[in-house]
């Protein structure tokens, strides 16, 4: 009830989306790529949202976006909430929000090199995180090949059988019946 | 190349400038050589005697395989009883314990200190993750078989092996090594050139000389 009456506050004033309730302190927004910073900073500022748990993407290839998700948490009412925000897939970019939160920037460096998501003038966004000297494209890009480039990189011992788990424990616990 | 690694006017305090070519300046080129038995074959076997009984590892965890040291080092498994000990430094260290998987980014810090190591020198690879790749076989960032990269002279299996396999692993390379058998150090510097073409095949931005230290 909490979430929902704090959503109906915001909703007006910053044109929310979507409202996804998953428990009583924890429910997730949609919202778009503009309105998103200022929202934030009035979370932050008015609402107690002051800890920015986490900050992640999920590759809709289907649909040719990027969602990014904002987790926020409110200490003293002991509540979380979700942004997510629709970015379109093609050349990537969001607005940074290191001035916000300054750990930002390395999500979003990580974001940068996993994904490819551009974020503009946020710091050494383009230093190497955890790749180091990646000539392919982003690896959580869900286009990106994972079995394939390990096959062209990184040399079989012969030798190595590999069983589908379900028909592997099919034959172990019944048998050929 | 690292920018402080390339060649370069510098000016001295003196105000005298020189040029700096740090691979050349600052680092040995020479490559590693086979260090063939110094002594009568008696001798030798005392000198493998000695080696087997005092094996010092790196501390160095280079994958989840790491958390099966703290037990070993400590008292519940104790290897200290075994002559087998934990170094902080790859100069004083003997035996590199490559513990699980290893990402082409560790990688890198693990041939620099494995090159930092004084002869002889040995290798275990921990885990199955070493031998054919384990669960990360289909992984982007971790390599497959550590005997492309580097000389392994003992492989110990499971995911995870226990401390007690590991206790039986390094009493196997105690008889590999008394058996003058363990010469890891010696193939790397017979096919030096395989193994760092195979090094830099995997890790595209190298940045360091080739051999160094």
């Amino acid at each position: 009830m909490v979430m929902q009456a704090l959503y109906d506050t915001l909703k007006p004033r910053f044109l929310l989306g979507e409202f996804t309730k998953q428990r009583d302190d924890l429910a997730f927004i949609t919202v778009e790529a503009v309105r998103l910073h200022a929202l934030l900073r009035h979370l932050r500022d008015q609402e107690g949202f002051t800890h920015l748990v986490l900050l992640t993407a999920v590759d809709w290839l289907e649909d040719g976006q990027f969602q990014l998700t904002y987790l926020l948490n409110n200490r003293a009412k002991r509540q979380d909430v979700g942004l997510r925000v629709l970015i379109a897939r093609d050349n990537a970019t969001m607005e940074s929000i290191h001035d916000l939160w300054a750990a930002a920037a390395t999500y979003q460096r990580e974001l940068r090199e996993m994904f490819g998501i551009d974020f503009p003038d946020s710091p050494r966004l383009h230093e190497d995180f955890i790749l180091e000297g990646w000539q392919d494209i982003p690896p959580y890009r869900r286009d990106f090949d994972t079995l394939k480039y390990a096959q062209e990189n990184y040399r079989d011992r012969p030798g190595r059988e590999t069983r589908d788990p379900a028909q592997h424990m099919k034959q172990q616990l019944y048998g050929e019946d | 190349m690292k920018e402080e690694l390339l060649k370069r006017m510098v000016k001295g305090p003196d105000g005298v400038e020189f040029e700096v070519e740090p691979l050349r300046d600052y680092y040995c080129e020479a490559g590693p050589t086979v260090q063939t038995p110094a002594y009568t074959a008696i001798i030798e076997k005392l000198f493998n005697w000695a080696r087997s009984e005092s094996i010092w590892i790196l501390g160095f965890g280079t994958g989840c395989g790491a958390i099966e040291m703290r037990p070993l080092m400590t008292p519940r498994f104790d290897a200290y009883r075994y002559g087998i000990q934990w170094r902080p430094t790859p100069r004083q260290a003997n035996l590199f314990v490559i513990s699980g998987y290893l990402s082409t980014k560790t990688l890198k810090r693990v041939i620099r200190s494995y090159e930092q190591m004084q002869s002889p020198k040995y290798v275990v690879g921990l885990g199955s993750c070493t031998i054919n790749g384990g669960m990360y076989w289909d992984s982007y960032n971790t390599i497959k078989r550590l005997d492309d990269y580097l000389p392994v002279d003992l492989y110990i299996a499971g995911c995870m092996p226990r401390p007690e396999a590991l206790l039986a692993g390094f009493e196997d390379l105690k008889k590999l090594i008394r058996a003058g058998k363990a010469e890891g150090a010696n193939q790397y510097a017979e096919n030096f050139e395989w193994y760092k073409a195979n090094q830099k095949s995997v890790i595209h931005d190298w940045d360091m000389p080739d051999y160094n230290w």
